[in-house]
């Protein structure tokens, strides 16, 4: 009940007329992002960070959040009208959207994706609500070997649970921490890794390496395909919606499965891409009639949508309780936190309560508004991709690189920018993942001051990582998880498990 | 479906051929990318083994973890460089083709440009110069609406930024004569 009781309090600082109205801007802009082809969620949100820089802290992170979930609508749209997933987590959402489309049921299945990310958000949200705040308060109990292990256990999930090649992984791992531990050392003041540049002595800001990595990058790979579009245009009418609300009910298993597949791979570093797939395979594998899906079917379209939905909100989870982010759009949402002056973790919510409970809050105004929203506007929105590439290209390089000096204020910064572009674009073409990436650049120095403080601690005795039960359990189980391929593959050989798999069809 | 339920279309009168020969295959573009890996690897391991990467008395030193670190990127480099040159027997995928690899430089050289005329002229005026130049030469768009979708842009970004949020980009000569 205390958190119902914080959550109203969160309402009542974020209705207000200015909120609200940077509520709004924040759902557009993302919808906006979410439709251009060449950007999405991540891309966006690190694009449009500086717009948010002069504001106070509550007021930029709704902004942000409110590009986000924008984003995540806007992606569905040109899925579905045109076959263009505009992020990985889309792809699934095409496989039974676009032949919707194609039947003339692009509006019917329209209201089932926006619904369905509309629930699967819902749900992820309430998890926040009641969990983020006991997993907070368990938190503040965490020394610096219990901190070590949380950064060490989100490490190797990456590692032992993500798709790609393990020393991929690993390679985008170990630079990301490297490149964070660029300038002064923050323990004994130190220079490291300057080389004599003055301009390395700030260290590389994560901010920058993200908009080079996700909008340049971005950029140079659809420059490179083919840009004609020929798509569905769709207008949703009240009866449409209506007619796919009424028969929810009926869905109510996907729904529920899928949010929590979602859910669980937002909160463990499974990601949204892992969830969707995994949704709606399972959708599939569960139907009794499972050769209809990929037809055309609604199913297809719900299972998806909710599952990457409740994954991109969920992941939102870790980032404010524990300050570790579940997601590369988690990992830039804390960056912006800490260029506010905000230190996310379980002390966010004893010093910032305000902050806290106001963010929670837009989650459910910003969903249903956009909701509400894309409903309403999908011709306009779809319309977008009518404008030349031509024009969107250079616009989306100048706004990163405002974004990108805005951030120190330093002309280095744009070539450092233009530099990550370029590695962000050789990373996606050969497999190396840039989300590890992220994530290490961000907690970088968090997790090497953890590990300093804790080798301090115990006098450079490792054993300080299972020096308790809690601490040691962490470990372990990173430990575990970072060597999981093996383990599963050797208990699949036992015939103790189905290895299961989430790839597309 | 009939055609009249399309009604979205855009052309690309770019587009690269889909039978344009190969610059380079997946598998050479890893090898360069595990090779120079390598190579930043050595390097910023050497440097915090320089700057101290033992125990002292206060406890780890500060070349300490990067220095575990570099050796960790080293290694999972070096497989990568050995996977990359036994795949290579095998059919591999083509990195780029000669058609995509003019349509990125069309667009990370222009963006290059843009970056240095930034340093001397400031953003606001390299922008101007990179959206109408962009929209003329490659998107074959009309002068005058590249022209003005370049300064109607221009200037939203200033009053937003500048005005607006007070967030100050860099400024060159023009800016400076309007006082700014």
């Amino acid at each position: 009940m205390e958190a119902f009781g914080l959550l109203l309090h969160g309402f009542a600082v974020l209705l207000t007329w200015k909120t609200l109205v940077l509520m709004m801007v924040g759902l557009v802009l993302g919808i906006f992002v979410g439709v251009l082809p060449g950007l999405g969620g991540p891309n966006g949100v690190a694009i449009l960070l500086p717009l948010t820089f002069t504001m106070d802290p509550t007021s930029a992170i709704v902004m942000l959040s409110c590009i986000y979930w924008g984003a995540l609508f806007g992606g569905a749209i040109t899925s579905i009208l045109f076959n263009i997933p505009g992020e990985a987590w889309s792809v699934a959402t095409t496989f039974d959207g676009y032949p919707m489309a194609q039947q003339g049921r692009a509006a019917e299945a329209l209201t089932a994706a926006f619904t369905s990310s509309f629930i699967g958000s819902l749900v992820a949200v309430l998890l926040i609500t009641f969990l983020a705040p006991m997993i907070s308060s368990f938190a503040l109990k965490f020394g610096p070997p219990e901190f070590f292990a949380v950064y060490l256990l989100t490490f190797c999930s990456f590692v032992g649970l993500g798709r790609e090649a393990k020393h991929k992984t690993v390679i985008s791992m170990s630079l990301g921490l490297l490149l964070a531990g660029i300038g002064m050392d923050t323990v004994s003041g130190q220079l490291r890794m300057t080389f004599g540049s003055a301009e390395l002595l700030r260290g590389i800001n994560f901010l920058v390496a993200v908009i080079g990595l996700f909008g340049i990058s971005e950029i140079l790979l659809t420059m490179e395909e083919r840009l004609a579009l020929r798509g569905h245009a769709a207008s949703i009418s009240l009866r449409v919606v209506l007619s796919v609300w009424k028969d929810l009910p009926k869905y109510w298993v996907t729904l529920l499965r899928s949010s929590f597949i979602g859910c669980w791979l937002g909160i463990t570093p499974g990601g949204a891409i892992a969830a969707s797939f995994m949704g709606y395979n399972l959708a599939k594998r569960f139907a009794k009639d499972s050769e209809s899906f990929g037809k055309g079917r609604i199913e297809g379209v719900f299972a998806p949508e909710t599952a990457a939905h409740a994954s991109g909100t969920s992941a939102l989870l870790p980032m404010l309780a524990l300050g570790i982010p579940g997601s590369g759009t988690a990992a830039i949402l804390l960056g912006g936190l800490m260029v506010w002056g905000l230190n996310p973790g379980p002390l966010l919510f004893v010093e910032h309560k305000d902050f806290v409970w106001g963010l929670i809050a837009s989650m459910y105004l910003g969903n249903v508004v956009g909701l509400v929203l894309v409903l309403t506007t999908v011709p306009i929105f779809a319309s977008i991709l009518r404008v030349p590439f031509a024009a969107v290209a250079p616009m989306i390089v100048v706004s990163c690189a405002i974004g990108a000096y805005a951030i120190q204020n330093a002309m280095f910064d744009i070539w450092l920018m233009l530099g990550f572009g370029v590695v962000g674009y050789v990373f996606k073409k050969i497999g190396i993942p840039l989300a590890p990436f992220t994530l290490a650049l961000v907690l970088g120095n968090r997790a090497e001051d953890a590990f300093r403080l804790s080798m301090i601690g115990a006098s450079g005795d490792l054993k300080v990582f299972w020096s308790n039960g809690l601490v040691g359990s962490i470990t372990t189980l990173a430990i575990v998880l970072l060597f999981w391929p093996v383990i599963d593959g050797v208990l699949g050989r036992l015939g103790w498990t189905q290895r299961t798999r989430t790839t597309p069809r | 479906m009939s055609q009249t339920d399309i009604e979205i279309v855009v052309d690309d009168p770019t587009a690269p051929e889909d039978d344009s020969p190969a610059v380079a295959s997946t598998s050479t573009v890893e090898i360069i990318a595990c090779l120079l890996l390598l190579v930043l690897a050595a390097i910023l391991g050497y440097d915090n083994w320089r700057t101290g990467a033992s125990w002292d008395s206060t406890g780890p030193e500060p070349g300490y973890f990067p220095f575990y670190l570099s050796l960790v990127l080293g290694g999972a480099s070096f497989y990568g460089l050995i996977a990359a040159l036994l795949g290579r027997r095998e059919t591999s995928e083509t990195f780029v083709t000669r058609a995509q690899a003019r349509r990125v430089m069309a667009v990370f050289v222009p963006t290059l440009l843009f970056c240095l005329v930034t340093q001397f002229l400031g953003l606001y005026v390299a922008s101007f110069f990179l959206i109408a130049g962009f929209m003329r030469a490659i998107g074959k768009i009309a002068l005058w609406k590249s022209l003005l979708t370049a300064l109607v842009f221009t200037a939203a970004m200033f009053v937003t930024f500048d005005i607006a949020f007070d967030v100050i980009m860099p400024k060159g000569p023009l800016e400076a004569a309007f006082g700014y």
